[in-house]
């Protein structure tokens, strides 16, 4: 008795130690979140409430209920979010699958094709989709003379280009935790779920594709939340046209005597992605315990 | 050893007197072919009167601000926008500057101000391409937005500054009534609606001066509003394209001392300086854009058929509209606002 006591002590007092060891190892990172990114939000916070003279005042976030344009931007930030993430799941989750059905060395040279262009510029990337995408671009000169049409098709400089230069840039984003996560599944759970009867597509349904989730969720969310944020593929590739919050702060910046008003946009956009990630988490949550049940 | 030491040491130290009787200062400008024209014309031959240049680039007049506000001024001077400018000014984020130091006797009177003085004249004019049109095409901006006449798409600018004006000239408001009509809201909502009727043609909303020449280098709009160095430069690229002066907006980039400039007074003298006709009839050899200075036009520097392609030249000048900069003081931030209203639409 008095020995296990003893023992459970001990345990005890190691494992004060290993956190107090953990706490320590994870401290620098600690410090660095808070420098780098706890205070700096929080000045944000603070910024966005000064006014044009120097006081506490509302004035950056009247202006931005007083303005139909803003909650606009708003609307079409989202809107380009949504439609780049959803257009990324319907190309990369395919892909991924296809890839993690290969043997591993041809997964891995195919892998290549997904990661070069992740490796190459941004804006090298967007500029290229101008140069195959415009008017007298590739794209439409060679369907035309292959008499696939005979108009040039307006395909850039709108929202078609934006959503374009934006799933090609983020599919990575998507495939790599996907394919990832797909990997991880063992080809033994669905050779069970076919000994038990089920036809491929049910295996698929009911045995893979809840086990592959958590990636495809990772993956969509990456996306998304970068998507929010993006500048330069919208402001080449939107023809001034696609106006997103980025591109907005950049004027305010410009345009406005005090700081707060671009501040405000930062501000509002962080509650609103939070909202959305917070929602998200709970539809999340309720997916896993509902393919858990199965 | 000793000795060439100690000569060593006396020979650097008389260097640094030297330099210390040099007039050192730092300008920053926009970086690009247009620092280029401006280094060659104007900061390097200044070196000959005394004057050490540091040159830099900078992002415009937020740097500004953030260099005044936290009280860490590097800049002396800073090549500006004229509308910018005004409204930094406006802000308290420039020096004022004293024209007993730098003579303007010769200028152009509405081309320096209380915080700024020109530097180089430009105009925001409509090109088209030759290919479309000829050599022929729109001659004012009611044929811009006539898009029976002249069927094809357009390029406009995405951001107000310069927006506006061919609007209500479009619809009829004679230029010199152009900023009196704007001088009210209802009246920035008239010419907005100019544009509005003019949207369904218009492909691309600008954001850029390389973007505009661009656009009409690859053909993807027939016509464009935009900067005349701009569509020199890609006519010389091979563009087909052509621009007229007629109805033009007559603007100009202007140099300002930030506040508190480490050396505000050599700063001036300087301006005083790169002001002079002898540096400014130098920069059209790199860049079309026009001296601010009359008597540049006199020095027999900047022939006739070079005279002739000049925004600011007599006979261009006259076509043209001047930039109210009293008026993008005032007004700008609401009609940006406006402006956006109508391109989130």
């Amino acid at each position: 008795m008095v020995a296990i006591h003893a023992n459970e002590d001990g345990l005890r007092r190691d494992e004060r130690l290993e956190r107090l060891k953990l706490f320590g190892l994870s401290s620098p990172a600690t410090l660095l979140i808070l420098v780098i990114l706890v205070i700096p939000v929080g000045w944000l916070f603070y910024v966005s409430f000064v006014g044009a003279d120097g006081s506490f005042s509302l004035e950056n976030y009247e202006r931005m209920v007083s303005r139909k344009s803003y909650s606009r931007i708003f609307i079409t930030t989202f809107q380009v979010s949504f439609l780049t993430t959803g257009l990324c799941i319907l190309i990369g989750y395919p892909l991924a699958y296809f890839l993690s059905q290969l043997p591993p060395r041809l997964a891995s040279l195919c892998m290549i094709t997904v990661l070069l262009p992740f490796w190459t510029s941004l804006l090298v990337r967007t500029y290229a989709w101008l140069v195959l995408l415009q008017k007298q671009g590739l794209i439409n000169s060679w369907a035309m003379s292959l008499g696939l049409w005979d108009e040039p098709i307006k395909m850039v400089h709108n929202m078609t280009g934006t959503l374009i230069g934006m799933v090609h840039i983020m599919l990575p984003f998507l495939i790599l935790p996907t394919y990832g996560a797909m990997r991880a599944i063992s080809q033994d759970y669905m050779k069970a779920a076919s000994n038990l009867g089920a036809r491929p597509r049910t295996a698929f349904w009911t045995v893979f594709f809840p086990l592959s989730t958590p990636g495809l969720f990772a993956g969509a969310l990456m996306v998304f939340i970068l998507c929010l944020g993006f500048f330069v593929t919208p402001a080449v590739l939107g023809g001034g046209k696609v106006i997103m919050v980025s591109m907005k702060i950049v004027s305010n910046i410009e345009l406005f005597v005090n700081w707060g008003a671009a501040s405000a946009l930062g501000v509002v956009l962080l509650v609103l992605t939070m909202i959305i990630l917070w929602v998200a988490s709970r539809f999340l949550k309720l997916d896993q315990i509902a393919g858990g049940g199965h | 050893m000793k000795v060439k030491t100690l000569t060593t040491l006396a020979a650097s130290l008389l260097a640094t007197t030297a330099m210390a009787q040099d007039k050192e200062l730092t300008v920053a400008s926009w970086g690009g072919s247009y620092q280029e024209a401006q280094s060659k014309a104007l900061f390097e031959p200044a070196a000959a009167a005394g004057f050490d240049v540091k040159q830099e680039t900078y992002g415009g007049m937020s740097d500004v601000r953030l260099q005044v506000q936290t009280g860490q001024v590097t800049l002396d001077i800073v090549a500006s926008g004229s509308g910018s400018a005004a409204r930094a000014g406006a802000e308290g984020l420039l020096e004022e500057l004293d024209y007993d130091v730098i003579d303007v006797s010769t200028f152009y009177p509405s081309l320096y101000s209380k915080y700024c003085i020109g530097g180089d004249v430009f105009s925001t004019v409509f090109a088209w391409n030759t290919e479309t049109y000829g050599e022929d095409g729109p001659q004012s901006w009611a044929d811009f937005w006539d898009v029976e006449k002249f069927p094809g798409s357009r390029a406009y600018r995405g951001s107000v500054a310069g927006a506006l004006e061919p609007a209500l000239m479009a619809d009829g408001v004679a230029p010199e009534d152009v900023y009196e009509v704007l001088s009210s809201e209802d009246g920035i909502e008239r010419a907005l609606d100019k544009i509005r009727e003019l949207r369904p043609n218009i492909d691309v909303f600008w954001s850029s001066g390389a973007q505009h020449a661009q656009l009409m280098k690859d053909g993807e709009v027939d016509m464009s509003t935009g900067w005349n160095g701009r569509f020199d430069n890609a006519a010389a690229d091979g563009a087909k394209v052509a621009y007229t002066y007629n109805q033009a907006l007559l603007d100009y980039d202007c140099f300002a001392i930030p506040k508190g400039a480490p050396n505000t007074d050599v700063a001036m003298e300087f301006l005083n300086e790169i002001s002079k006709p002898e540096y400014q009839d130098d920069l059209p050899k790199y860049i079309t854009y026009g001296p601010t200075n009359k008597a540049a036009y006199e020095t027999g520097e900047i022939t006739e058929e070079v005279a002739a392609t000049l925004p600011s030249s007599p006979e261009n000048a006259a076509l043209q509209l001047p930039i109210s900069l009293e008026w993008y003081a005032e007004w700008e931030t609401i009609a940006a606002e406006m402006y956006q209203e109508m391109l989130t639409e």
